[in-house]
């Protein structure tokens, strides 16, 4: 343990929520389907980005104070590509949430899945990434929380752990706040939280070997290389509350919004044509 | 920010192309560790997609995390504190810790001493990518030779000790040798270690031009048998960073900045025996030479790729006359030029490397077998690989090194006015090129180390190795007969200066040219063995034959020629300078 390290004897159990998604930064003409769904064979499927930050900040709390990270994906068995990178990195322990039953889930459906999952670990601390690059909606972390009745903090950069408290410092857009809150609690985590940490090479040539039964003839693999596999009914799940049927999100349209330069309009060099600038932008939501 | 590895195929298809199936079988030793280790490969197909995910981590931490760094590297350097310790510039220091947390710190360092057991070509790999974001970073992480010699030569104590403390990145070490009248010549090497009263060894003395000299753990050669002069008395000893190793002073250089290159003092520094007394120079530090060699040989070839790269880029956006540079047959000229260098010193480079791992493996294999009916064929084959690294060692290293001198200097070239500024990497490639054909022995020490081989005639050998048991297509085989033609002109000219009157001042005048064709024709066998597997590779065969071999056979006509005017009327030709009063 390192000094100004108080932490706990025994350590804190952590769970990350990590989630693969299509690589949106590598989007072409193909990426989008006639029917406005995302095309998922024309993206490379990553590790979330901001997950990576998330998984950091669990195997610091395990650096800094022992104890134990355990990281759980929900998706279809490609996902167990993540999972294996998240053992590789230094996770103790991966799950895989799959069910045809959890298909077509929106966030409230996915939080109460993976809420579900969650509890099954019993943890302290419960990370996510602040959002997911193909959804953008940042709300399934917090709602694990509700569901769970954790306290939530959001947008969390810095960490630090007393006992049953947690110290955590999260970014507020035009500073930081800082707040105490008593465990266990659930952080969504941004890339200021710091870089995922690299590889042990060693964890790489043995994790590359983990898989999930999905993937290996339904069979569990021996020791560690085993990646645990759930079922919405091995996690208690009311089937009512998932996939489709616990899902109230409908998207009623996809607009594919084109950005192109239309007129212009010259501003005076002087403070008052900045001025009437940054007002009409800041009006209209541009700035600010 | 890009994968370095990922997005440069041509490392991963070169390693195809020189093939570790029996070197990863002689590195895992019969793939024995995997019941001890449960990370280590049952098989060389496990052991080898092991050494590409290696270099993917490799290329992630390097090609996004360090490559950024380099440019504020350049220019900030390191800086010396008063109380004798350096900071390292922050993208080094970075560099350092995220290498070692993965372990590549401690790539061909066996598994018990917390290394990733890998062969010495993964090594190099590693190398040339870490060289293509920031040269300087290589001469740090290519110390792992400071590992290898503890490992290779000291006691299993002192291993224990200090090997798996270099392999995790919290320390650093440094090979001090160097000293203000022993450069080259090492064997003049002042520095004194004795044995105190207690038996504990002392070194005193003044090192210069010391890499990383401000590490953890030095290996220093200093004179322990004062009544030998020469290289007979020298042994290597490690001492520990402690306040009676002083660093006096940090070299501003021309290039590699973010490589602190120290001068030390030594004052009674407390020391411990590596291996035994007397084997210093001789064995121990031309071992840990060798390597460092190999090293450079990847350092060059990294550097070569960060400026080809930076060049055909440029050229592909640049427009002069209504159109891209890239379409003006001159440029596409150098710039295939340029290319092709590249992949000949990067397939030199892990062929080489490859040879060296069979050597080690082999002997490690032999001794094992020792006394066993098949020890006497494991034997011949070790001595085999070991005549080749004599001669193939020193060629990889000049051949990369004048390599990234001539790509840089054409990457500036290619970026024109915009190349000679600060704004554009190019600059720092063509100061960083500069003393890969310098240290670990000039580019002129290396033609006098390899020239043996040539003269005997071992290039025939190397030729006949990289081609065993490739199929050749009708094509490959006629260009194969081009191959054997300038083998044949080789031949001619080595029989000329061996049997000319004027014998070693002859030999050593035109030892060049013959080591320049011996390496010709080694890396078109290395390409024929490339085109088998990669038919996208004869275009670069073609090239090389095309380009390359008519000037090798111009040199080669000038060492045929008698010629000795540079040495017999040098006075004349470069007349000793004077001042007028």
């Amino acid at each position: 343990m390192k000094e100004n390290c108080k932490g706990r004897a025994g350590g804190y159990n952590c769970v990350v929520c990590i989630k693969q998604v299509p690589d949106t930064k590598k989007v072409t003409g193909e990426a989008m389907k006639a029917d406005g769904t995302i095309n998922r064979a024309a993206l490379p499927a990553i590790f979330n980005p901001e997950d990576r930050n998330a998984l950091e900040a669990a195997l610091s709390v395990k650096e800094r104070y022992g104890g134990t990270v355990t990281a759980i994906a929900m998706g279809l068995p490609a996902a167990c590509a993540i999972l294996r990178e998240a053992l590789m990195c230094g996770a103790d322990a991966a799950y895989l949430v799959t069910d045809r039953k959890a298909a077509g889930s929106d966030t409230l459906a996915t939080s109460y899945i993976l809420s579900q999952a969650v509890k099954k670990f019993n943890p302290d601390l419960v990370f996510c990434g602040r959002q997911a690059i193909d959804g953008d909606t940042a709300q399934t972390g917090p709602q694990i929380a509700e569901k769970l009745d954790f306290a939530a903090i959001t947008y969390l950069e810095k960490l630090d752990l007393d006992g049953d408290f947690a110290t955590a410092v999260r970014d507020i857009g035009t500073g930081v706040e800082t707040d105490r809150v008593k465990l266990p609690a659930l952080f969504t985590v941004t890339e200021k939280f710091g870089e995922l940490r690299p590889f042990d090479v060693r964890r790489v040539m043995k994790y590359k070997k983990a898989k999930a039964p999905v993937e290996n003839g339904g069979a569990a693999m021996e020791g560690d290389l085993a990646i645990g596999q759930l079922s919405c009914d091995d996690i208690g799940c009311d089937p009512e509350r998932c996939g489709f049927a616990g899902s109230p999100t409908n998207v009623n349209k996809i607009v594919s919004v084109v950005l192109a330069g239309g007129d212009y309009k010259e501003i005076a060099p002087t403070d008052e044509g900045v001025k009437a600038l940054v007002d009409e932008l800041a009006a209209d939501h541009t700035i600010g | 920010m890009s994968n370095f590895y990922k997005d440069n195929p041509d490392i991963e298809k070169t390693l195809d192309a020189v093939d570790l199936t029996e070197v990863a079988g002689l590195c895992e030793e019969g793939f024995r560790f995997a019941k001890e280790y449960d990370f280590a490969p049952v098989s060389a197909e496990d052991a080898i997609d092991n050494y590409k995910r290696a270099l993917e981590v490799c290329g992630d931490i390097i090609g996004n995390r360090i490559a950024p760094t380099a440019e504020e590297t350049d220019k900030v350097g390191n800086i010396l504190n008063e109380d004798g310790s350096v900071t390292y510039a922050p993208g080094i220091k970075l560099a350092v810790e995220l290498m070692g947390r993965s372990r590549l710190s401690g790539c061909t360092i066996p598994y018990y001493l917390g290394g990733l057991n890998m062969p010495c070509t993964i090594l190099t790999a590693c190398n040339d990518i870490v060289s293509r974001a920031d040269a300087s970073l290589m001469n740090i992480f290519g110390l792992q030779g400071i590992a290898e010699t503890i490992n290779a030569f000291a006691s299993e104590e002192l291993k224990k000790q200090y090997v798996p403390k270099l392999c995790d990145g919290t320390w650093t070490g440094a090979m001090v040798l160097t000293e203000p009248d022993a450069g080259s010549d090492l064997q003049s090497v002042k520095t004194t270690a004795h044995q105190d009263e207690n038996g504990v060894w002392r070194v005193n003395g003044v090192k210069r031009f010391i890499t990383n000299g401000c590490g953890d753990v030095l290996l220093v050669l200093a004179r322990t048998e004062p009544e030998f002069s020469d290289g007979r008395g020298l042994s290597c000893l490690l001492v520990e960073k402690c306040p009676q190793v002083k660093v006096r002073r940090l070299e501003h250089k021309l290039g590699i900045n973010g490589s602190p290159t120290c001068e030390l003092v030594f004052t009674d520094a407390p020391a411990k025996l590596v291996g035994q007394r007397k084997r210093g120079l001789i064995t121990y530090v031309m071992a840990l030479m060798n390597g460092a060699r190999v090293g450079i040989s990847a350092q060059g070839t990294g550097i070569g790729e960060a400026a080809y790269r930076a060049a055909r880029d440029y050229a592909a956006a640049r427009k002069q006359f209504g159109v891209t540079i890239d379409t003006f047959p001159a440029l596409r000229e150098l710039m295939s030029d340029m290319s092709v260098d590249l992949q000949a010193s990067r397939i030199l480079a892990y062929y080489s490397s490859k040879c060296v791992d069979l050597e080690n493996g082999l002997t490690k294999k032999f001794e094992a077998l020792k006394g066993s009916p098949e020890a006497q064929a494991v034997r011949a084959r070790m001595k085999k690989y070991a005549g080749f690294n004599k001669m193939l060692t020193p060629m990889a290293k000049y051949y990369a090194s004048e390599m990234s001198m001539r790509t840089s200097n054409g990457a500036v070239a290619v970026l024109g006015g915009s190349g000679y500024m600060k704004d554009y990497p190019v600059e720092r490639y063509l100061r960083d090129a500069r003393i890969t054909t310098i240290y670990e022995g000039t580019s002129q020490l290396q033609v006098v180390a390899a020239i043996a081989g040539v003269m005997a005639g071992l290039y025939r050998e190397v030729v006949a190795d990289a081609l065993e048991g490739v199929q050749l297509t009708e094509s490959l085989k006629a260009k194969y007969g081009g191959v054997l033609a300038l083998m044949e002109k080789l031949d001619k000219a080595v029989e000329f200066v061996k049997g000319h009157p004027d014998g070693k001042m002859y030999h050593d005048l035109h030892a060049r040219k013959l080591v320049d064709a011996a390496i010709g024709v080694i890396v078109a066998a290395l390409f024929i063995r490339f085109a088998a597997k990669f038919p996208e590779k004869e275009a670069v065969l073609d090239f090389w034959c095309e380009t390359r071999f008519p000037t090798l056979i111009g040199e080669l006509v000038k060492a045929e020629s008698g010629y000795t005017g540079p040495v017999v009327k040098f006075e004349t030709l470069a007349p000793a300078v004077t001042l007028a009063d």
